[in-house]
């Protein structure tokens, strides 16, 4: 269980993320969506406790994610944020092998070895894990960096805009990556996402964001309002329904 | 071998007179270069891991300068009768704990809060090193010329004048920073992937480069206290190691660093010392080219 409770991040006086209440029970993918500049990474860091809070509690499995010890909340907890770049020349393998640090610490088990291989071959990696990072497309690097995140093997997986980049193939292969790991490995995931519509097919629950706060929470059906849609982007959005499945249409 | 060959070359290239004299003369000397290279090497490698970059160096941000000033400062408000009347081990201890404790206020303060870019942490660098050096000449004028002389000993040390009284205390305390530092060597990898994934690997990240600011302000004395200042060796014998080991593991680059330099340092005292007589020219040519390698690094930095 995540529970964030009167969450507040200021940068001066502006309050990007300005009392957020949040629970999300264990299990399933969580999608967060929202316009540019809503506050979605910035409360996704909070979560991670990559950033602190000016106020407010996070915790995650009832540890407060800001004063558990950091390798302790390693080994519940993985993050991928919405940029990634490195001062530092690595391989992909290299890269990946990361995810294990929490467990191993930097003394590899073979069964450490095995994660590293199977998060390789899940994101397609299998061809360019002895390539540097920055010999690599924008997607293929992203893949790298979700297959670090899931190689660490953690019960709560935040991923930040995993989608970046990433063609339509591989973009439709995530979200069922994802979806994967929460049905058949039991993790929690929560992910930021940008088209309402991959949000609605592929999330348990869709939370929304605008200026710092939640203006929406509930499962897929009840996101996929013309209504709700307009509160959350000022956009006007026709759902229309294709096999069973919601689909917003912005008015031409 | 190559360091074998660079000590062994170092030790009998046109010695003069008694073996008997020449070999522990010239032994201490080798073990303090050695010392000095190994300090420089590994303090050069940490401190560029902890601020995610390959440009800065503990000297170029003004670690050494930052020393001088504590020893000119300890002088001045002393005074040097009284200073001398002070077990030299006792003073160098007492230096090594105020250099860490300034050391770790101030570039903690700088390394950890926001990220902030290099140009702006080379500039502060650069404004610090000279703030440091004008503090400690104000103080030196102001010091009368008895005083002065005691310090003169103690700042004027170079590759050929090692101070070599403090030898013994040296290695202990390089000892000690070698096993904090050995101890993190897994966790510095990950922290060449930035705070924040460090954060989410589990790396605490302030305390570690916290720790690393204590061992390289260490590092830093002892060598400084051996040799005084030395500007670019750090930065060339640093990247003469990445290039050499081509990873980024520390259990492999932070040996080669001490490796490269201790090379370097004998091997090239061995030849220009003793083999083309000439005295002063180490530093000058290690400044020279450690500063090319800066610029280079600089001009590749802004094209990017
Ligand atoms: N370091 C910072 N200093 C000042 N303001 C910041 C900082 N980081 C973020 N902000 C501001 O906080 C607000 C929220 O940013 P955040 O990155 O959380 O948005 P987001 O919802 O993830 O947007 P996007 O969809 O574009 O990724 C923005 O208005 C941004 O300008
Ligand atoms: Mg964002």
């Amino acid at each position: 269980m995540i529970r964030v409770s009167g969450a507040v991040k200021a940068y001066g006086a502006t309050r990007v993320v300005d009392g957020v209440d949040l629970e999300l029970a264990p299990g399933g993918v969580t999608s967060i969506i929202g316009p540019n500049g809503a506050g979605k990474s910035t409360l996704l860091s909070c979560v991670a406790r990559l950033l602190e809070l000016d106020g407010g509690t996070v915790t995650v499995d009832g540890l407060d994610v800001h004063r558990t010890p950091g390798d302790v909340l390693a080994r519940r907890l993985s993050v991928l944020r919405q940029d990634n770049h490195l001062t530092a020349r690595l391989t992909v393998r290299d890269l990946v092998g990361f995810g294990r640090y929490p467990w191993s610490k930097g003394r590899p088990t073979p069964d450490d070895e095995r994660h590293v291989v199977e998060a390789l071959a899940f994101l397609e990696l299998e061809a360019f894990a002895d390539r540097y990072l920055d010999e690599l497309s924008g997607g293929q690097r992203q893949r790298a960096f979700v297959a670090m995140v899931l190689c660490q093997g953690t019960d709560y997986v935040l991923l930040d805009e995993p989608l970046n980049n990433l063609d339509l193939r591989h973009a439709v292969a995530m979200m069922r990556l994802l979806r994967r790991a929460a049905d058949e490995l039991g993790r929690t995931v929560v992910v930021v996402l940008h088209d309402v519509n991959v949000a609605a097919a592929y999330s348990d629950v869709v939370v929304a964001m605008r200026d710092g706060v939640v203006v929406h929470q509930g499962p897929p059906s009840q996101l996929m309002r013309t209504d709700v849609l307009r509160d959350v982007y000022d956009l006007e959005l026709t759902v229309h329904h294709l096999d069973g499945r919601p689909v917003a249409v912005p008015v031409l | 071998m190559l360091l074998a060959v660079a000590v062994a070359a170092f030790m009998t290239v046109d010695a003069r007179g008694a073996w008997a004299f020449v070999l522990p003369f010239r032994g201490v000397k080798v073990l303090a270069l050695l010392l000095v290279a190994y300090a420089i090497g590994v303090s050069t490698v940490l401190f560029q891991t902890v601020t995610e970059n390959r440009i800065l160096t503990p000297s170029i941000m003004g670690f050494d300068a930052l020393y001088v000033v504590l020893q000119t400062t300890l002088v001045f408000t002393i005074g040097s009768a009284r200073l001398a009347a002070v077990d030299p081990h006792l003073r160098f201890g007492v230096e090594v704990l105020l250099m860490v404790g300034f050391a770790g206020v101030l570039f903690r303060w700088l390394f950890t809060g926001a990220r902030r870019s290099l140009h702006l942490l080379l500039l502060a660098g650069i404004v610090l090193g000279v703030l440091f050096r004008s503090v400690s000449s104000f103080l030196q004028r102001l010091i009368d010329p008895n005083e002065f002389a005691v310090l003169q000993d103690a700042l004027f040390a170079s590759f050929n004048a090692v101070d070599t009284e403090l030898l013994g205390v040296a290695a202990v305390l390089v000892g000690a920073a070698s096993v904090v530092a050995w101890r993190g060597r897994h966790a510095y990898d990950v922290l060449l992937l930035g705070r924040p994934t460090a954060t989410a690997l589990g790396v605490e990240h302030q305390r570690a480069v916290t720790r690393v600011l204590v061992v390289v302000a260490v590092l830093v004395s002892v060598s400084t206290a051996l040799v005084g200042p030395v500007t670019f060796f750090g930065l060339l014998v640093a990247h003469l190691a990445y290039r050499v080991v081509g990873s980024h593991r520390h259990r492999h680059v932070l040996p080669a660093a001490a490796m490269v330099a201790a090379i370097t340092l004998v091997g090239g005292q061995a030849v220009l010392e003793h083999m083309l007589g000439l005295d002063t020219a180490l530093s000058v040519v290690v400044e020279l080219l450690g500063g090319l390698v800066l610029l280079s690094l600089l001009v590749r930095e802004g094209r990017r």
